[in-house]
């Protein structure tokens, strides 16, 4: 059994633990006090050495995203916390936020400080108004102890931090989406190249982090690479806040090493609701392709849930078991898709646009045999084919639902599927007849959406 | 239709402030919409016309962002914002029926207002609290492991002026308004509020407590 | 192509070698593969693309399949087909496009197929069908039959962005060129894209269609005063590069099909930077005009006026037969025989009659280089006089003394490309975007690194968006204001950077001493100076010597040299010798009765200050060449119809010195201005030469270009004291007197834009500006702002405050309810009184 490590979550349960006061309580800001004592150097080699995969998502090394940046040309550089926590299935962040708001500011702090930037800024979804408050308050409370302004604990070192609400658009969460919106553009992506460690915020360069990232960093700086890297498997090292939900007896945060299985997780979390059959799924939020209960062994590390034909992502484990339909899941998230694609593109424009309507006529049950294949088709349409890599994930749910549950669509199909939406939810209902739950809400209403 | 000079005053004040925090000022019009919507409680004609006298841009071009983005509204938004998340894991967990029900019950659907102005109805996507599914937000604080019941007393206690705490979050609910003006990035005050965590989120915790397993590796 | 072609001199390129499609190509650094894939001859399919624009990557339609040598030489493939209008080649790259790649291919059939699932299928009544990429490209590279079987997203239809540009959402594949144009090009981002996903759309700030409650600001409280929310004066160029039928005009929606229509390549007459267009007509009737692709001036945009005012020419005024004033004093239809003979013997009189006062000629400022040469020629060696002016608008000595030193016979001087490549630009009583049309999108194109400094009463919005400074200064005062100008100012310091422009405008005549202090400036800079008139046919009148002073080849008709070398080649004894008169001079002339005869071209009276009604009804015989009924013909006494430029051929000199010619688009037996007057001449026994268009040219390549010691000296003329200036630029309170500021709208009520309601309803609102001071010294709040000249009426318009020069309130020069010259009677820079809450 792999024990869980609680590091970003280790104060989570102290009273008021979003303070200044708990945080320092606990060590916390030791590590910028070591940092400032180190190279800048030698702190990004740290992070290199440690082998921090970005925590975003993508799992791209977190070290060398900041080893790109060209050299100091003595114009601004940024750091842009992103703190666009949206993925379906992923609520690691808001917590981190809630609860220990600090751990990310030391952490930017520290960022800050090692690639020569002045000015970071977090940008939070606008639709967690708690969080923006107490990042808000955190860097209030950083600025008042001298860990935020000028000239930051007599290093002669300046950094200002500015909290950033969003206003509701998944795709901000991609890192170039989310530099157009900081500007107050439209949240759509942008060319890469340039990519942002060359030109990103105000065309300077810039280092985009997710939360879960920035958290780790002080832990690394305090501990030490070696401490990191004995927790994760070969070449996914540290800890990772594992998001459990769904039907299990104990949803919530599971922080522990990389590389620890699904099958572990749900026995700690008290098994599968009521003790029924896992049925599927996701690794790394909506947008990694389902697994299967073929996969409970799995270590969820970024190269075997790879092997296993899905990613990692975010570590939000969303878990169904057997009362759920597939095709309803799929669909759902197929709207969430539609409802998200910030347009700019034609496959994912258009391809969700088109998914969403084959997939609601399947659920209906009036699905064709040919649906099936368009389905598919649709889907390599649009994969590999859009802008950003919103279109791969948005079809990961269809491609991965059929081909692991075939069965089911054709059931939908022939009409022989049957599936009791109350039996899937958490409380006793009868199914009302006269409105599906899944009614599709008018185009024209969506005009505004 | 424009702001009086007075409010016009206060509002450029507000709008100062807001563009003082971003090297360049354009960064300043997501918080500007906010600041429009704490003042007039959606993203007025005139809110848009406001910001593109700040920031120097046509109004086309703040309509572009304010369209863009689902917490800008374009009609009078209710006193709260009630949104039942109906996004996959929480409609599968109960959130399809939940909205259902509080929709029948308050007689609107999606992006509608109730007559008395106080509650707007939504769909919402994922909200990053999936562990506590299936959720609600009311003016986007945290109303976890809701029931079809329980959403209900929510909107009807929301209806009835009733101040209502979230399951995470301040000690009350405040309005669209007052909610918009923080994200605007104006402080209220509230952010050592707390209604104590909810189990999931200190799950991993206990049971790494429970189990005597040390932080952080070896 | 074009942006590098202009460099491509000053460095050497750097080229790679890739291979595309099998074919080698060594192609410049840094070029886009769907750019290098065109000089192979292979046209991968786009929409999104557009080579004078950013690149966007948006539609996904030009998807190749690209492989790049790794670290290790080895060719590496990119796991998914790249798009080519975003990706520029690198060395030893392999591209493998839909013409050998099936992956290609299969991504290409794919994007085509979701392009066109919400496409309606209404090609036979679509405007683009038969011109449309997207029609062309489904035909060649989609699928025969849609596998799509559930609802299209349907919109209301069309959405009228402005009275002229209409949207038909259902059709636009947002592919962005028309917000990227607006954005990066024109600079006006009036439209952008609205909502999100599937519902993302083209399109204003419009309450209704984005579903906003409540109405937004209108009127002058918009953005741009038009009220109307897409008033580019750009905003048509949007429709020519859209790849679908999304934007059409209303001036061509359902006119025609574009296979039923005959292009001819042509010159756009409405203003001086000869923009290349492209007429197409049926039957004789002009449908559309397009930009045409000319990288050294227009590039492929042109103004809206250039795009859509050509209305005019065909309105039911237009004349097509000569008339002759009869014994009961009413203009009657004549014989073209007939109407020589009567303009003849008028002219006979007035040049050799008893007590014969001369004649005046005014050839107006839109006629071609040919036409000019003729009027000039015709006053001179038939007429005997030198009372020749092209100019139709404020003129002074000092101007043709600047023109005939520093400008005539100069050949190409500052070019567009100059404009576009200087590093700091001054512009002194010139509005790139009002008076200039796509010379501002030239210099927007450098925006913001070029530095761009404006002597103007305030920042206009298209000074505004090149990002211009200003310097102020009151009408009238510019010299005052240039020569103020010390080393240790901005203007000044940037001017002195090699390769800066100095841009002197028409206005610029209104002040004395400007182009004394511009020429002084210049020389203390090393900044080079170009005149850019407003109209398209006041250059070529200066290198035809249709001015009083000025002869063809930059001659001065006061030095004997100029006038011996000039008779010479006319075969003439000699030329009038002193300088005639210039226009207000000649109108002056007439009223008084000092002339006996006008011949008239393309003059509105409603353009000049002075009197030209009181003129043409005191001069005893008035001869008209016009294209319609004006007031001024209905003066005449003989009235000879003459072409408009598209049933002509001529030359049209550009601001730059480049000659323009055009060739007939519309064949009609109407003749040129040089046809009639050759007519004319040869009538009055003289053998004019200028019968055809060829004719004239050869005769000005004998004249060639006169010496120096023929030319004019430059104009030394002492600008007002800083004093008077200074108190110029202030205003006391409760006066009423206020110096007048005016300059030419882009679209306003220009004769040339009569008869297209759709362009005029993209104009801006005309308002009255006046600076916070001014307007509280002269009682003015809100509302109405009234402004009286030296005549009875006013123009009354309502009141923008502006910051802006104190003691001066601007009026637009001819927009609705704003006919400054003719209601006024004054000029810029002359004194008006004004008086609030009218």
């Amino acid at each position: 059994m792999t024990d869980l490590t609680p590091v970003l979550t280790a104060t989570w349960g102290a009273e008021e633990s979003w303070t200044l006061k708990t945080y320092q309580d606990h060590g916390g800001y030791g590590a910028l006090k070591k940092a400032f004592g180190m190279d800048k150097a030698d702190i990004i080699q740290a992070v290199k050495d440690s082998g921090l995969r970005g925590r975003g998502g993508a799992g791209f090394p977190t070290g060398m995203k900041w080893g790109f940046l060209p050299p100091d040309d003595g114009g601004p550089r940024y750091l842009v916390v992103n703190a666009d926590e949206s993925e379906p299935g992923t609520c690691k962040d808001i917590p981190t936020m809630l609860n220990s708001p600090h751990v990310l500011i030391e952490g930017a702090i520290i960022t800050s400080y090692a690639i020569g930037c002045n000015h970071a800024f977090i940008y939070v979804r606008g639709e967690v108004v708690h969080v923006y408050r107490r990042v808000m308050n955190a860097v209030a409370e950083a600025y008042k102890a001298g860990f935020l302004g000028k000239n930051i604990q007599g290093t002669g070192y300046d950094l200002d931090i500015t909290v950033h609400a969003g206003a509701g658009a998944y795709i901000c969460g991609e890192e170039t989406a989310l530099l157009d919106s900081l500007e107050g553009l439209r949240g759509q992506p942008r060319l890469k190249p340039p990519f942002p460690a060359v030109a990103g915020l105000y065309a300077r360069p810039t280092v985009v982090n997710n939360v879960e990232s920035i958290a780790s960093v002080p832990a690394i700086i305090d501990r030490g690479v070696e401490w990191f890297t004995s927790m994760g498997t070969e070449k996914s090292k540290g800890m990772g806040i594992f998001s459990l939900s769904g039907h299990i007896e104990k949803p919530g945060q599971y922080e522990a090493p990389l590389g620890i299985t699904l099958r572990e997780l749900i026995e700690m979390a008290g098994g599968m609701r009521g003790g029924k059959k896992l049925k599927f799924w996701t690794p790394g939020g909506s947008s990694t392709p389902i697994l299967t209960d073929e996969h409970l062994d799995t270590p969820l590390d970024y190269e075997a849930i790879g092997a296993a034909g899905s990613m990692l992502g975010t570590r939000a484990l969303q878990i169904f078991d057997e009362t759920t339909s597939v095709v309803r899941a799929v669909t759902r998230w197929m709207e969430f898709y539609k409802h998200e694609s910030c347009g700019k593109c034609t496959p994912c424009r258009e391809g969700t646009f088109w998914l969403t309507q084959i997939l609601r006529r399947i659920e209906a049950g009036h699905g064709t045999p040919a649906d099936l294949q368009q389905l598919l088709d649709t889907c390599d349409s649009i994969a590999g084919r859009s802008f950003c890599a919103f279109g791969d994930g948005a079809v990961s749910c269809v491609v991965s639902g059929l081909k692991y549950f075939r069965a089911e669509f054709e059931a939908y199909v022939d009409g022989t599927a049957s599936f009791d939406p109350a039996d899937a939810a958490l409380f006793d209902y009868a199914v009302s007849t006269d409105t599906a739950a899944t009614d599709a809400p008018e185009l024209a209403q969506e005009a505004h959406a | 239709m424009t702001y009086d000079d007075k409010t016009l005053a206060r509002l450029a004040d507000d709008a100062a402030a807001i563009i003082s925090r971003y090297p360049v000022p354009r960064s300043a019009l997501l918080p500007l919409l906010h600041l429009v919507q704490a003042e007039d409680g959606f993203v007025s004609p005139q809110g848009i016309a406001f910001c593109a006298d700040q920031l120097d841009l046509t109004a086309a071009e703040v309509s572009a962002v304010a369209t863009f983005y689902t917490q800008f509204k374009r009609r009078p938004n209710g006193e709260y914002q009630v949104g039942v998340c109906t996004n996959t894991l929480c409609a599968i967990m109960g959130g399809d029926e939940i909205y259902r029900e509080v929709s029948e019950h308050l007689g609107v659907g999606h992006d509608e207002t109730t007559p008395d102005g106080k509650v707007t109805l939504e769909r919402l996507e994922c909200n990053a609290a999936c562990d506590y599914a299936p959720v609600m937000m009311v003016n986007w604080e945290f109303f976890d492991n809701q029931t079809p019941a329980s959403a209900k007393q929510v909107v009807d206690d929301l209806r009835a002026g009733k101040d209502v705490a979230p399951s995470r979050g301040p000690a009350k609910v405040c309005t669209f308004k007052e909610v918009s003006r923080v994200l605007a990035g104006f402080e209220d005050g509230r952010a050592h509020e707390d209604q104590g965590m909810g189990e999931p989120t200190l799950a991993g915790l206990n049971v790494a407590k429970d189990q005597g397993w040390k932080e952080g590796g070896k | 192509m074009t942006a590098t072609a202009d460099k491509a001199g000053s460095q050497a390129v750097e080229t790679v070698n890739v291979t595309i499609d099998g074919k080698a190509i060594s192609v410049a650094k840094d070029t886009l593969i769907i750019r290098a894939a065109e000089q192979v001859g292979i046209e991968i399919p786009r929409f999104c693309d557009h080579p004078l624009l950013k690149p966007a990557g948006a539609c996904r339609q030009c998807l190749v399949d690209v492989a790049s040598p790794g670290p290790d030489g080895n060719l590496r493939a990119f796991p998914k087909p790249q798009a080519s209008c975003t990706m520029t080649v690198t060395e030893g790259m392999v591209v493998n496009t839909q013409n050998t790649s099936e992956e290609a291919e299969r991504a290409q059939k794919g994007v085509m197929e979701l392009l066109l699932i919400n496409h309606p299928l209404d090609c036979p009544v679509c405007d683009k069908g038969g011109e449309c990429p997207l029609q062309n490209q489904a035909m060649s590279h989609g699928n025969a039959e849609s596998r799509f079987v559930d609802v299209k997203r349907v919109f209301e239809k069309p959405l009228a962005l402005s009275s002229e540009i209409l949207l038909d959402r259902e059709r636009c594949v947002l592919c962005q060129r028309c917000t990227r144009f607006s954005d990066e090009i024109a600079g006006d981002s009036f439209i952008d894209l609205q909502n999100r996903g599937a519902m993302q759309q083209i399109g204003t700030f419009n309450e209704d269609v984005l579903g906003f409650d409540g109405y937004g600001p209108v009127g002058i409280a918009a953005e741009d005063e038009s009220g109307g929310a897409f008033s580019s004066y750009f905003s048509g160029n949007t429709v020519q590069i859209c790849p679908v039928g999304a934007l059409t005009s209303s001036a061509y929606r359902f006119r025609a099909r574009p296979f039923d229509l005959v292009s001819a390549a042509g010159i756009s007459e409405h203003d001086s930077s000869g923009s290349a267009i492209r007429t197409d007509h049926r039957r004789g009737v002009i449908l559309r005009r397009l930009a045409d692709n000319d990288p050294t001036v227009n590039e492929e945009w042109i103004t809206d006026k250039d795009r859509f005012a050509f209305a005019w020419q065909n309105m039911p005024d237009r004349l097509t037969r000569p008339l002759v004033r009869n014994d009961e004093g009413d203009l009657v239809e004549a014989s073209w025989p007939q109407a020589i003979a009567a303009a003849a013997a008028g002219l006979r009189e007035a040049v050799s009659g008893k007590k014969a006062k001369g004649v005046g000629v005014l050839p107006g400022g839109r006629i071609t280089l040919e036409d000019a040469y003729a009027y000039g020629k015709f006053a001179r060696v038939v007429l005997g006089t030198n009372d020749v002016d092209v100019r139709t608008r404020i003129a002074s000595d000092e101007e043709q003394s600047f023109l005939g030193s520093s400008v005539a016979s100069t050949g190409l001087g500052v070019t567009f490309a100059d404009l576009e490549r200087a590093p700091s630009v001054l512009l002194v009583g010139f509005e790139p975007e009002d008076e200039g049309g796509v010379v501002f999108l030239r210099m927007k194109k450098s925006s913001p690194k070029q530095q761009v400094f404006t002597v103007a009463p305030f920042l206009s919005r298209g000074a505004h968006k090149l990002g211009a400074q200003l310097v102020e200064a009151v009408p009238g005062y510019e010299g005052t204001v240039l020569a103020g100008l010390t080393k240790a100012a901005d203007a000044v310091k940037a001017l002195s950077e090699p390769g800066s422009v100095i841009v002197v405008g028409e206005r610029v005549a209104g002040a004395p001493g400007a182009f004394t202090e511009a020429l002084a400036l210049a020389d203390r800079t090393g900044a080079r100076v170009v005149w850019i008139p407003r109209r398209a046919g006041e250059r070529g009148a200066v290198e035809a010597g249709a001015l009083p002073g000025l002869l063809p080849g930059g001659g001065d008709v006061a030095v004997a040299k100029a006038r011996k070398a000039v008779a010479s080649a006319w075969g003439v004894d000699d030329l009038p010798r002193t300088r005639g008169r210039d226009v207000t001079g000649i109108l002056t002339a007439a009223s008084a009765r000092q002339l006996d005869a006008l011949v008239v071209g393309g003059v509105q009276p409603t353009d000049l200050t002075a009197d030209m009604i009181k003129a043409l009804k005191a001069a005893k015989f008035v001869v008209s060449l016009e294209v319609r009924r004006t007031d001024a013909t209905e003066l005449a006494d003989v009235v000879l119809p003459v072409a408009p430029p598209s049933e002509k051929s001529g030359t049209f000199v550009n601001w730059e010195g480049r000659l323009r010619g055009f060739a007939t688009a519309i064949k009609t037996d109407a003749m040129s201005d040089h046809r009639v007057l050759d007519m004319l001449a040869r009538e009055l026994g003289v053998d004019l030469g200028t019968a055809t268009v060829d004719a004239v040219n050869a005769e000005l390549v004998t004249l060639g270009v006169l010496e120096d010691s023929a030319r004019m000296a430059a104009p030394a003329v002492e600008a007002p004291a800083a004093k008077a200036a200074e108190k110029a630029a202030s205003v006391a309170a409760g006066t009423k007197s206020l110096t007048l500021a005016s300059w030419h709208q882009l679209i306003d009520e220009g004769s040339l834009q009569e008869g297209e309601p759709y362009l005029a309803g993209t104009g801006r609102i005309a308002v009255a500006r006046m600076s916070p001071a001014t307007a509280e010294a002269v009682g003015v709040k809100e509302g109405l702002v009234s402004v009286q000249g030296t005549h009875q009426s006013s123009i009354d318009l309502p009141v923008v405050i502006t910051d802006m020069v104190d003691g001066v309130v601007w009026l637009p020069a001819k927009s609705p309810g704003s006919w400054v010259a003719a209601t006024l009677g004054l000029a810029p820079g002359d004194s008006v009184s004004v008086k609030g809450g009218v």
